[in-house]
């Protein structure tokens, strides 16, 4: 079937079509903490480079990091970061199918698998930063 | 166009990479650092014992690697983000050079402030 | 229960300028789908109506629409869900519009034959050795997506589609992944110069939209992201391995 072109209706899709439904809205929040994921890169370099530069250097950027401004968008980024994982995780069994003895491992043992793996690499992690080693 | 892509093949493994990464170190990183210790919640680990931790050559690696993979993981969704959010498709090459030459620079940054 | 709803339906002629919603009254029968009340429009009010049915129960994918902004099948999605109404009904999102709820679907058909939607055997038996054994479990490993009726809800919810016309698309992956994932089948090498392009798998950002929409439960977007991991690994091993890939 040909239909001359001319006459099809073709609607064009919206600059702003991820404010037309919540589902959109929330993965748009979910891409959205690559930005604040990149943020971290930065500000964790910056805190290396002050720990390097001497204890004064270090102090100072403890104080910085307690100014209002930048308490308030670490503490944004800090929320972004959650959904990230939150969504990763609870994603990750999408992609990572495992069959063993032919039968598909459930996804809720996978994602299980994940969470774990952060709540172990999270207190570890706290563990060093808070004078274990 | 049916030809598959290596790159964005590549591309999406280092986004997976550093999305694990990140989603299992970032979060606890940044609760303390960003917010904990500036609040005063808890103290902040003393100079000795924070630059000792740094200079262990395990934790610049561990660090260096979640670097490197963090921001391949912000550089390929970031694209993506613009390409579809924004609808900005038609200026895939320099967007696509941009996130990646901006993750380089910042590989490299990690670079030398972990191991210079 | 009132005895009577209103349905707003998407008129479009091409001569008659921008499509537009015109309003009828549908008696409200606690039974009804959105399909019979458009049938007793074209039956008992205006025949002039134009839409796509025929199964009348979720198996043809012929009757998909957006029903109050969103993809459904007409038959399967009930008057009594939206009273007291009105119920606005438009045709299909994400595809050109032909007249009144009729798009069209050519771009799907276009795309479906490109993923090999088929048994690929290396070498053709003859008929007389046709017949394969399937265990339960390799069933299993590859029924969810035989479960597509070609519907194109996914391609109506999918945001990436809207913007990105080229873009494969869910069902057609979906049902790439059926024939990849059935034991029977040797295409799998063949499938991967469609899926692993830019415009295949690697347009899909996971928004998720086409699992949600679906009326079967394919999980279109399951299929994608399973299928990101095998493409990006084949890629990668026959860019690094090139005779080694098969």
């Amino acid at each position: 079937m040909t239909t001359s072109d001319a006459r099809l209706y073709r609607p064009r899709a919206s600059r702003f079509w991820w404010l037309h439904r919540r589902s959109y809205l929330l993965f748009v929040l979910r891409e959205l903490s690559s930005v604040f994921v990149a943020w971290f890169v930065v500000y964790l370099l910056l805190l290396v480079t002050s720990v390097h530069r001497g204890s004064g250097s270090y102090q100072r950027f403890l104080e910085w990091s307690g100014l209002p401004w930048v308490l308030v968008l670490n503490i944004v980024a800090l929320a972004f970061v959650l959904l990230h994982a939150i969504t990763w995780f609870n994603l990750a069994p999408k992609a990572i199918v495992v069959r063993a003895a032919g039968r598909q491992v459930p996804p809720r043992s996978v994602a299980a698998a994940h969470f774990t793996a952060w709540a172990l690499a999270s207190a570890v992690v706290a563990w060093i930063v808070l004078g274990g080693l | 166009m049916a030809r598959r892509s290596s790159s964005e093949a590549v591309a999406w493994l280092l986004f997976s990479a550093g999305g694990m990464a990140s989603a299992l170190l970032v979060p606890v990183l940044l609760l303390f650092f960003g917010v904990v210790f500036p609040l005063g919640l808890l103290a902040a680990p003393d100079h000795t014992y924070i630059l000792a931790v740094l200079r262990h050559p395990l934790t610049r690696v561990v660090l260096f690697a979640l670097c490197v993979l963090a921001l391949m993981h912000w550089a390929h969704r970031f694209r993506y983000t613009l390409f579809d959010g924004l609808q900005l498709k038609r200026l895939r090459t320099p967007i696509n050079l941009l996130c990646y030459l901006g993750a380089a620079i910042g590989s490299l940054w990690a670079a030398i402030v972990l191991f210079g | 229960m009132p005895d009577t709803i209103t349905l707003q339906v998407t008129r479009y002629r091409p001569e008659a300028g921008a499509p537009t919603l015109q309003e009828y009254q549908v008696p409200f029968r606690e039974e009804w789908a959105v399909l019979d009340g458009l049938n007793y429009i074209k039956d008992q009010i205006d025949g002039t109506l134009s839409f796509r049915w025929s199964c009348r129960m979720g198996i043809c994918g012929s009757c998909g629409m957006t029903v109050n902004g969103d993809p459904a099948l007409t038959c399967g999605t009930f008057l009594s869900d939206y009273a007291p109404g009105p119920v606005r009904v438009e045709p299909l999102a994400n595809f050109p519009v032909i007249r009144d709820l009729v798009v069209e679907i050519d771009d799907f058909m276009r795309k479906l034959p490109k993923v090999k939607p088929w048994l690929v055997r290396d070498e053709e038996p003859a008929v007389a050795d046709l017949e394969f054994l399937q265990t339960p479990a390799e069933l299993d490993a590859y029924k969810q997506f035989s479960m597509c009726i070609n519907c194109m809800l996914c391609y109506a919810a999918c945001p990436v589609y809207a913007i990105e016309p080229d873009f494969l698309g869910p069902a057609a992956i979906a049902l790439a992944q059926r024939y990849n994932l059935d034991s029977r089948d040797q295409g799998a090498h063949q499938r991967l110069d469609v899926l692993a392009t830019a415009d295949g798998v690697w347009a899909c950002t996971y928004v998720g939209e086409c699992t949600n929409a679906c009326p079967k439960g394919v999980d279109p977007a399951g299929a994608i992201q399973r299928y990101k991991l095998t493409a990006a690994t084949r890629t990668l091993r026959s860019f690094l391995l090139p005779r080694a890939a098969r």
